[in-house]
């Protein structure tokens, strides 16, 4: 395993990069981030509820839509997901480490990943386009669609977040302003993921 | 300062876990999977579903790093993920 020293030698006195674990009681990232997560996710519970009241009486329609949907993608992209959560839980121990290199490296493999999940998505949208299946074919296409578009949308906000992350474990010294929007940044990513895990066996799987 | 040990944690450990579960869930929830007909078929969706909800425990505890978070902190993600798990399970129950 190679070794990384490249930033200590530039980290102030004042930025507290040698902690790989937070302290107990450190609220990770700014707590107004907390409060966007909770209310977003209150707002997927909500979907979800609709969704499934009104697969209610509609079960066998939900079902056979639900069988032209490719569950190979659908486990392809949650395993992408977890696998950029990884990293960015790795790259975020290594920034506050100071591991620089480390740290870019594994924000750049999240932003990858995350790319790598829209692009699937696409092609997933494409073929459905292409089968004239579309938002209005059925309550379960509207769903679909609605549901995954507005985490497709999340998820592309997830990279710009991850791009703000990369640049700022690329800063030679950091101080505990950045390195809270960086620990933000990650949780909302966290997020993104938390949310397909739900997503994927909802709308691919249950039936 | 190595590498190594930043790789070396317990959250490596949780994520590769985490996969193995998704790859789990995927062979039980679909039609090759041991439950592919009758109330076998609302048996593995029920599963998938939980099997889900314990996935996300562990990204609020390890990934999200809520495990060294204030009570409180730690108190609302636990609410909101036994209340979306009840009524998820709950509706999809009903549904069925």
């Amino acid at each position: 395993m190679s070794t990384d020293t490249t930033v200590d030698a530039a980290t102030p006195a004042s930025a507290p990069r040698d902690h790989e674990a937070p302290h107990a009681g450190h609220v990770p990232g700014e707590l107004g981030t907390w409060f966007f997560i909770f209310a977003d996710l209150v707002i997927f519970t909500a979907l979800f509820a609709a969704y499934l009241h009104d697969r209610d009486g509609k079960a066998e329609l939900f079902t056979a839509s639900q069988a032209q949907l490719e569950q190979t993608l659908g486990v392809v992209n949650t395993v992408v997901l977890l696998v950029s959560s990884l990293l960015v839980a790795t790259g975020v121990r290594a920034f506050r480490r100071g591991l620089s290199t480390l740290a870019v490296r594994m924000f750049a493999g999240a932003i990858a990943c995350g790319v790598t999940f829209a692009v699937v998505k696409f092609f997933e949208y494409r073929a459905k386009v292409d089968a004239d299946i579309g938002m209005l074919t059925n309550e379960f296409w509207t769903y679909y669609f609605g549901l995954t578009g507005i985490h497709l949308l999340h998820v592309c906000i997830g990279v710009g977040i991850l791009t703000y992350c990369l640049l700022q474990a690329r800063r030679p010294a950091i101080d505990a302003t950045h390195r809270s929007y960086v620990e933000s940044g990650a949780t909302f990513w966290h997020m993104v993921d938390l949310l397909w895990i739900v997503l994927f066996p909802l709308l691919y799987l249950a039936h | 300062m190595t590498t190594s040990s930043i790789l070396r944690h317990r959250t490596t450990v949780v994520g590769l876990l985490l996969i193995l579960a998704t790859l789990a869930s995927w062979w039980i929830g679909t039609d090759h999977g041991w439950f592919s007909d009758g109330d076998g078929v609302t048996v593995a969706s029920v599963a998938v579903l939980a099997v889900a909800f314990v996935k996300i425990h562990f990204v609020g505890a390890d990934f999200m790093e809520l495990r060294a978070a204030p009570l409180v902190l730690r108190r609302a993600f636990l609410l909101w993920l036994v209340v979306t798990a009840a009524i998820v399970i709950g509706l999809f129950l009903r549904s069925a």
